[in-house]
């Protein structure tokens, strides 16, 4: 098994989830995005825990998920907050922070 | 426990009792940190008592672990210069109590918080003088910038915040410099077997010349700035100008003295060759302050910035006795340190008087005083005959010494230093005559002459200065030792007078 | 050496007289004249005591010390509150305590209608101590106490009504010339103390033959400037003319009769520095000389009547300080001049007062006129203090001013010449002004202003004044009979060298000549006042417009030091403002200034963050790839 292509692959999604959270403005895609970067990393994680024959990089992704999950959980929820009091799911609309 | 933490501790137990007293009840809050305050000051005297002159060893040592890990400790005791300075202290704040018994009221904050401050200012006031232990002085000198900041800023006048700003901001960055070069000691002491904070230890410390230069440095500009030295002043004037009469005289009078303390304990004893190198470039700046300090006080309209520009003159004179090191000056600028105090107390809370009375801090909104208000005019008269050291009051004992001291190493810095009482005579007379000479005019005709609670507060200042004025032993017996010993350790003697009998 | 214990006693009694009087307030002003002037008079007595206690001890054991207490001791320096009365201090303390009574007794008129007299007799009384602090003090320190004591008492007696703003400006002026004084003084202690290891009169005088040409001349031209300014002398004097601001009695007793002459005291007390140094005696003797010559030639101009006498108290005082400089035997006729001078003088200046008092406080000359006919018992008391400054045998003066004028011809060579001429010419110029001020007041006709109704001055003003008429007379002849203050001082001054072996110009030529010179300068006087205008005359020569302006002084000091320094103080002030705060205001600017521009990347947007954060974490990922390559 040639490992590298599995990073390719990792750095391929990881990047393309960059790009996604720092270019699109609706926040559920931008959510997506950061799932994906989350998700290339996890596949990073699998690929060497399978390289290296420990299991420590399998439980470091199940830590993600368990990250991740919440992250839904806190961020959809914040979201769905703001959508429903600025009718716009766009981060753009949401920089009240400046003032 | 050492009756220095006694000490210490006494106002702390103030703070906390006005603490738990109704806000609303002004005149028992104030009555109880007057009465906090004079059993600090009764206390003092008693330990003044205990004191034997004969030793120049630390007196009522006590040292307790505070970090241990880093061999920090609670460690205090006092030797003459210390007592000198911590009596002026006990005694000068239940005067600024009594003095400014309302200039509490229009603050930004209630009464109870500006005794709380004070009161808390106090315990550090004596704190930093009698610590022994260089991270407690550090902590206790950067610690007493607080209350001072909410002082100046919560109970001031005019441009209040920016000023107190000023005052913390400036004060803090000379802090720091003193912070790496704690450390910086620490270090060596770590390298040289055990490291310590412990002042007599570090003094032994083997540094070579160019740390020692650095770490003096890092020392001298933080007193530079505290006492202050031209030209790290500004912030001084402002400062002044901005805070509560009382302020200012614990400020000018007490605070600003950690300086030129530092410079003794510190300085000296810590970085004895880097004292050697720096000391003509000091001697400059000191003369340099002493004749500044005195045109720009003749070229004041406000008060109180004249008040502190005379300061700036007199610390320069400090200055100049500390870096002479020969027994005269040094012991003239220690004594001038108390008789500063004093002195500027004086100016501060009269000026604070007439200032409160006429509404107006401006030298030209007076006149004519003298007719109208005769027992604060010679209040103030006196002060000012203080500031530009008239023989009979203290402070002439301490100039004289300083140039004395000073003209057998330094002649030419000794006779700037003295055409400087010209300089003083006029300050002090064009101030004097502005505000109390000439005809009275309409706007100050009726305001009322000094109250009972105010000629109580003035009497013991004036008397200090006159009664020191003519009998300075017993201060100078208590300095002497201390002198001695700095000059021992510097490996200094008197200079030997040139026609031996 | 013997001790005393009563010489406290002198200092203290003024001195707790004054506290308790200015400390008492209006309590004691019912009976606070009479107390000071009984304290004064006790002064005089117990300095009447220890003269004849004196009297009665001889040789060594005649001067007294008291140690008082131990004042300053740190290292090396030992000063003690001690007090030294020898032949030289008593002759102080009879003069300032017994003149000072008079003024007293005649200041309880004079002053009876003031308000605040309580305060001025405890002022005088101030003034008392510290002056007999000045010359009892057995070391320079205590006399420096001393000596700014009196200017303290000056600086309050010349403000005493400081309300009229001249009359503080005055005041201040005086303090202010003091002090440069006093730098001089100061600097002569510092200079004594690195030389002699000490600063009591006695420890200097033993050592002082030991040091070094250089050293004693620096601390003779210091001793110099102190008694300067403390004396009025050139280059000092201006405040003097100022000071008359004061009320009369004042400038009978400090500015004429005693603190004025405290110089001549210093100089006279540091014979052994300057008999050490010729190049000091030098400047003492040009000093003296340019004041006698600037005091009579200002003498000559003035209106005011007080300040005509100011300006003749600077000159009489320059012969004192003339004399002073020549050398041993100098010092006693300098004592002695200044002993009738006080007579004299004080007399002169409470006539004065006296005049003024009866004409409504009016001091223009020109305004008064045939004031003999109404104020006989003035006329005949100020005539007596004209005939002795004028030095008519038998007065005062011409035992004490013809000595000087002999001793200055017989300085020998061409010096003696210039000193001697000098002094000749004073003289003549001090009979010129005197007589104009005692024809321009007493003689003539009346120039009085309409509500001018002028009246004999109470008993209390003229007994003094008749009491120091008589002094005026006789004390000149009693001092010199039998050299008696010659020998008596010597012991202090030293043996004086026979000068009289090369006398230049035998006594009896040189009193002759001084007659002649003040003959002429009486009869121009005379001839020239014949008729007075009441308004000055504008259109008059360039020497009289000099005159009447001080000789220009003022203006001098006015444009080299006071206008520099004030320039120099407002552009300090600007200094300090834009340049030193400004480069700490600076700080904070630049801080906020960047801060503000920082701020701008914080535009709230998310995506603007994020891509922030990728390109930090870019740039570690770089750095550290840089770092491990």
């Amino acid at each position: 098994m040639d490992i590298a292509n599995y990073i390719y692959l990792s750095a391929l999604l990881f990047t393309i989830g960059a790009i996604g959270v720092v270019v699109r403005r609706n926040a559920i895609v931008v959510f997506m995005c950061v799932e994906l970067m989350l998700n290339a990393a996890n596949l990073a994680f699998v690929t060497f825990s399978r390289v290296h024959g420990n299991l420590s990089g399998q439980v470091a992704s199940f830590f993600t998920m368990v990250v991740a999950a919440c992250e839904v959980v806190v961020g959809l929820a914040i979201i769905v907050t703001i959508y429903r009091s600025r009718r716009s799911a766009s981060v753009d609309d949401a920089s009240l922070l400046k003032r | 426990m050492s009756i220095l933490t006694t000490l210490q501790l006494l106002p702390l137990i103030g703070a906390i009792v006005i603490a738990v007293l109704p806000v609303g009840n002004a005149k028992l809050i104030k009555q109880t940190a007057l009465g906090f305050s004079l059993l600090v000051t009764i206390v003092s005297i008693v330990m003044a008592f205990g004191f034997k002159t004969s030793e120049s060893a630390l007196q009522f040592t006590e040292t307790r672990s505070w970090i241990s890990a880093f061999n920090i400790n609670y460690a205090v005791g006092i030797d003459g210069m210390a007592l000198a300075l911590i009596l002026m202290t006990t005694i000068l704040v239940p005067i600024v109590f009594l003095a400014g018994w309302n200039e509490s009221e229009n603050g930004r904050w209630s009464v109870k918080v500006f005794y709380i401050l004070l009161l808390i200012l106090e315990t550090m006031m004596i704190g930093v003088f009698a610590a022994t232990d260089v991270f407690l002085f550090y902590v206790i000198f950067e610690a007493m910038l607080l209350p001072v900041y909410f002082l100046i800023g919560g109970y001031g006048v005019g441009e209040r915040a920016a000023a107190a700003m000023k005052f913390l901001l400036y004060s803090l960055f000379g802090g720091l410099l003193m912070l790496a070069a704690v450390i910086g000691l620490y270090i060596i002491s770590t390298n040289q077997g055990g490291g310590t904070f412990d002042i007599a230890k570090l003094s032994e410390l083997r540094i070579d010349s160019a740390t020692q230069n650095w770490l003096f440095l890092g020392f001298f500009i933080a007193f530079a700035i505290k006492a202050p030295l031209w030209p790290f002043h500004t912030w001084l004037p402002t400062a002044a100008k901005s805070a509560t009469a009382g302020t200012s005289t614990l400020l000018l009078g007490v605070l600003d003295k950690v300086g030129t303390y530092g410079m003794i304990r510190f300085c000296m004893s810590f970085f004895p060759d880097a004292t050697k190198t720096f000391t003509p470039a000091i001697i400059t700046l000191a003369v340099i302050s002493i004749l500044y300090g005195a045109f720009l006080a003749i070229g004041q309209k406000d008060i109180n910035s004249l008040i502190a520009f005379t300061s700036i003159s007199h610390f320069g004179f400090i200055t100049l006795g500390i870096f002479a090191l020969t027994s005269q000056g040094l012991t003239g600028a220690i004594f001038y340190m108390v008789n500063h105090g004093f002195s500027t107390a004086a100016l501060f809370l009269t000026a604070g008087w007439m200032i409160k009375r006429r509404g107006s801090s401006q030298i030209a909104d007076f006149g004519g005083l003298q007719r109208v208000t005769p027992i604060l005019a010679w209040s103030f008269f006196l002060a000012g005959m203080s500031a530009l050291a008239l023989p009979g009051l203290s402070s002439f004992v301490s100039e004289f010494l300083v140039l004395l001291g000073s003209f057998a190493k330094y002649p030419v810095a000794a006779i700037l230093g003295t055409t400087g009482i010209i300089l003083a005579a006029l300050y002090v007379l064009l101030a004097v005559q502005r505000s109390l000479h000439g005809e009275t005019p309409a706007t100050s005709s009726g305001i009322p002459d000094l109250n009972l609670r105010e000629k109580i507060a003035i009497a013991p200042v004036i008397a200090v200065l006159v009664v020191l004025g003519f009998y300075p032993k017993p201060v100078l017996n208590v300095i002497n030792p201390t002198t001695q010993t700095v000059m021992t350790h510097a490996g200094v003697s008197d200079p030997v007078a040139k026609v031996a009998k | 050496m013997t001790t005393s214990t009563n010489l406290v006693y002198l200092i203290a009694l003024p001195l707790f007289s004054a506290a308790a009087l200015l400390l008492l307030g209006r309590i004691a002003d019912k009976w606070g004249h009479i107390f000071a002037t009984l304290i004064s008079a006790t002064v005089f007595v117990i300095g009447a005591i220890e003269f004849f206690a004196m009297q009665g001890r001889t040789g060594e054991s005649r001067a007294a010390t008291q140690k008082i207490f131990e004042w300053i001791s740190v290292g090396t320096l030992h000063v003690d509150a001690s007090l030294l009365l020898d032949q030289l201090s008593i002759c102080f303390v009879l003069l300032i305590s017994g003149v000072g009574t008079l003024i007293h007794i005649y200041s309880i008129a004079y002053m009876s209608h003031d308000h605040d007299r309580r305060r001025f007799f405890a002022y005088l009384n101030l003034f008392i101590a510290a002056m007999l602090l000045l010359v009892l003090g057995d070391s320079y320190l205590n006399l420096y106490v001393g000596w700014e004591g009196v200017g303290l008492a000056s600086y309050l007696l010349i403000g005493f009504w400081n309300q009229k703003p001249a009359y503080a400006t005055a005041a201040k002026k005086a303090f202010v010339a003091n002090r440069v004084g006093d730098v001089g003084l100061s600097l002569a202690i510092m200079i004594a103390f690195t030389q002699f290891g000490t600063v009591t009169f006695a420890g200097v005088k033993e050592s002082a033959s030991g040091a070094s040409a250089g050293a004693l001349t620096a601390i003779g031209a210091m001793l110099l400037l102190a008694a300067a300014g403390k004396s009025a002398q050139f280059p000092l004097q201006s405040w003097l003319g100022d000071a008359m601001a004061g009320p009369t009695p004042v400038s009978a007793l400090i500015h004429a009769a005693t603190m004025v002459t405290a110089g001549v005291y210093l100089i006279t007390r540091s014979n052994f520095i300057f008999d050490a140094s010729p190049m000091a005696q030098l400047m003492v003797v040009c000093v003296g000389a340019i004041t006698l010559l600037f005091g009579a030639l200002i003498g000559t101009a003035k209106d005011d009547i007080k300040k005509a006498l100011a300006a003749s108290t600077m000159s009489q005082i320059g012969y004192m300080i003339l004399a002073t400089g020549l050398g041993p035997i100098g010092y006693a006729f300098a004592i002695m001049h200044l002993l009738t001078h006080g007579f004299f003088k004080a007399g002169m200046f409470l006539g004065a007062g006296s005049v003024m008092h009866g004409m409504n406080d009016e001091v223009n000359m020109r305004r008064y006129g045939a004031i003999g006919k109404v104020m006989p018992i003035t006329a005949a008391t100020f005539g007596l203090g004209y005939l002795a400054i004028l030095g008519v045998p038998p007065f005062a003066g011409f035992y004490s001013k013809d000595k000087i004028i002999e001793t200055a011809f017989n300085a020998g060579g061409i010096k003696g010449i210039l000193l001697g001429g000098a002094t000749l010419l004073g003289a003549a110029i001090t009979a010129f002004y005197m007589t104009r001020v005692i024809v321009l007041t007493f003689t003539g006709t009346k120039r009085w202003d309409e509500n001018a109704h002028p009246h004999e001055s109470p008993f209390l003003m003229w007994a003094p004044m008749a009491v120091l008429a008589v002094g005026s007379v006789a004390s000149g002849f009693l001092l010199s009979s039998g050299s008696a203050l010659v020998n008596w001082l010597q012991p202090v001054v030293n043996e004086h060298h026979e000068h009289h072996t090369e006398e230049f110009l035998p006594p009896m030529v040189v009193s002759v000549m001084a007659l002649v010179v003040v003959a002429i300068g009486v009869a121009f006087a005379i001839l020239k006042y014949r008729t007075v205008p009441v308004v000055a005359p504008q259109e008059v020569s360039v020497f009289t417009k000099a005159a009447r302006k001080d000789l220009y002084q003022d203006s001098f000091n006015e444009a080299v030091f006071m206008r520099p320094g004030q320039k120099l103080t407002a552009g300090l002030v600007t200094t300090d403002y834009k340049v030193i705060d400004g480069l700490v205001r600076m700080v904070g600017w630049v801080i906020q200034t960047s801060s503000t521009a920082l701020r701008a990347i914080q535009n709230g947007y998310v995506r603007s963050y994020a891509l922030i954060m990728v390109l930090g974490v870019l740039a570690l990922v770089t750095a550290v790839w840089l770092v491990t390559l």
